[in-house]
């Protein structure tokens, strides 16, 4: 007799979590509902499915082709000056299940990833003749540690690993590594919940920025852990010392700096499981010394209680990012376009989103333009590369990385399907 | 609460039974002073002691349920304190269930409903082993 009242309320607080309005959440002031959660997180993770003889969606006037497939796990690309892109390609993190818990979501998550394992490498490919066909595909070093972010300076190549940033030799027209790379500076690398290690240089290409992301959703694995995270560091490329530029940002996934004005931005994925429409990605201009709020707030002075013990001095400092991307989307790569993408795309940025996992209407999985007018973000945001999921259920590919070509060509590492997309004017 | 028939007629657990029943109690009592620990400290390592301990007294505790389920559709074992030795149980392990969901929210967004639903559990595991540990009735069908 007991029973049945106790099942049912049990069965409505596990369902009475969400009832996700799907309120737009871009721009620069964001709808930002109450904090929710039920007894279980929401968790909708759409399963791998093939292309076929399917293409993603571009706008009319473009096109898109498959320039490499059969990679392994290809993040974040570079344009090369002579055209030849490198793809980074691996998959890190040494996190250790702490709970129950770890162990069931870490499954689950893992049901809408690709099954195959991370390169740990840079793949080097060419189109020698322009037809648009990179004939050429070939491995250009191997034996690194989860590589991702990259950058060219003079002749130096860059590359971020997950536990250090390394350099290569580099001349026009290589296509091989001439021998390992020498380490420049170790990277935060404790436990790597957020192991990605975007990157890129700025303008005048004294320093490298690198974003390095939080160890935990909202400090589960203790503050201790914190240490050098959820932060972007500035590392001087001659002597390799470096310092914290900009604090309290979640996950920096993708840096860049934006042409003429030399200033950088970075797109940040923000914490999960308050809610459907909660907290949203961004995409900011990042101030040196400042500080993004996370763990104790978000989009400015919101404060997020889960973080324990507070601290009300940061909550007051908190900056508010620039735009909004809307929440759960995992924005993983942000490019600045130029006019060789045409009028309607000449100034702003792409960002390449992987696509949720909690929330239970998916969202992301897709390449959105993010049109700027006066060097700050304006309007809303324009589809750019879609199709990539099929339904709620399936999808067939995840962005991550996105690179724009100066000769006028997006470049987008998708590392669900293993593949090079590459969108081009008609 | 408690059909009484005559003295004697109690019989102890089966000793595996006993066994099984013996894990839930101190392990969310367990769960329970981790939590206060956290509760204190905000140190977020005693949240991972309580999630363990907790699925440490629902793994054990479900067997020991399962056996309270088979006594209770065994004819000649059913009786007042054997039913509610399984109500207490079972309401025992569904709490102790909401709790371990309750526990895997990250950080603070455990408490304090995690720590209420420790106490409230530790007190059921309590009961139960009190009740099974009393020794349940032979003979009478009812």
């Amino acid at each position: 007799m007991i029973r049945l009242p106790l099942i049912g309320a049990l069965a409505l607080a596990l369902t009475a979590c969400n009832g996700e309005p799907d309120a737009p959440q871009y721009g620069s002031s964001p709808n930002l509902p109450e904090p929710q959660r039920g007894l279980l997180p929401s968790m909708k993770i759409p399963r791998p499915a093939n292309w076929g003889n399917d293409l993603p969606t571009v706008p009319q006037g473009f096109k898109i082709q498959p320039i490499a497939t059969g990679l392994k796990i290809p993040r974040q690309t570079l344009v090369l000056p002579n055209g030849d892109i490198l793809v980074a390609e691996g998959s890190g993190g040494y996190a250790p299940s702490l709970r129950p818990k770890d162990l069931i979501a870490g499954f689950i998550k893992s049901l809408g990833k690709s099954s195959e394992k991370g390169g740990n490498r840079l793949t080097l490919l060419r189109d020698a003749d322009g037809d648009g066909t990179y004939e050429m595909q070939g491995i250009f070093a191997d034996n690194l540690n989860a590589p991702y972010g990259l950058a060219l300076i003079d002749g130096s190549l860059y590359v971020a690993n997950q536990d250090s940033l390394v350099r290569f030799d580099y001349s026009d027209g290589q296509t091989q590594a001439s021998g390992p790379p020498v380490k420049v500076v170790d990277l935060p690398a404790v436990i790597n919940h957020h192991w990605t290690k975007a990157m890129t240089a700025s303008a005048d290409g004294r320093f490298l920025y690198v974003g390095i992301g939080s160890n935990s959703n909202i400090s589960e694995r203790g503050m201790d852990a914190e240490e050098d995270r959820a932060m972007i560091w500035q590392i001087d490329v001659q002597t390799g010392m470096h310092k914290p530029y900009a604090t309290g940002l979640r996950n920096p996934t993708a840096l860049t700096v934006q042409p003429g004005s030399g200033q950088l931005w970075a797109v940040v994925n923000e914490r999960d499981e308050i809610g459907p429409n909660l907290v949203p990605d961004y995409l900011t201009s990042v101030q040196e010394g400042g500080f993004y709020g996370w763990p104790y707030s978000y989009w400015g002075q919101n404060v997020d209680p889960r973080a324990q013990p507070q601290d009300p001095e940061k909550v007051a400092a908190a900056i508010r990012p620039d735009y909004s991307l809307g929440s759960h989307v995992a924005a993983l790569g942000v490019a600045f376009s130029n006019p060789a993408m045409g009028e309607n795309f000449a100034e702003g940025v792409f960002v390449g989103q992987h696509g949720s996992w909690n929330r239970s209407a998916p969202v992301g999985y897709k390449v959105i333009f993010v049109p700027f007018r006066d060097g700050r973000p304006a309007g809303e945001p324009i589809d750019f590369v879609t199709g990539f999921l099929i339904d709620e259920g399936n999808t067939r590919g995840r962005p991550v990385g996105v690179t724009v070509d100066p000769k006028g060509a997006l470049i987008v590492a998708d590392d669900l399907s293993n593949t090079i997309w590459r969108v081009t004017r008609n | 609460m408690v059909a009484v028939s005559s003295p004697g007629s109690l019989r102890p657990l089966h000793p595996l039974h006993a066994i099984l029943l013996a894990f839930p109690f101190p392990l969310f009592l367990g769960a329970l002073i981790s939590d206060v620990a956290y509760w204190r400290s905000f140190h977020v390592q005693w949240a991972n002691f309580s999630s363990w301990l907790i699925a440490g007294g629902l793994l054990v505790g479900a067997f020991a349920l399962l056996w309270a389920l088979i006594d209770l559709f065994r004819r000649t074992i059913r009786t007042g304190r054997t039913i509610a030795y399984f109500v207490v149980l079972f309401v025992m392990w569904a709490l102790g269930f909401v709790n371990a969901l309750v526990h895997a929210k990250d950080a603070w967004a455990t408490m304090p409903e995690g720590l209420y639903l420790s106490a409230i559990v530790t007190i059921l595991a309590l009961v139960a082993t009190w009740i099974g540990y009393s020794g349940i009735h032979d003979g009478e069908v009812r």
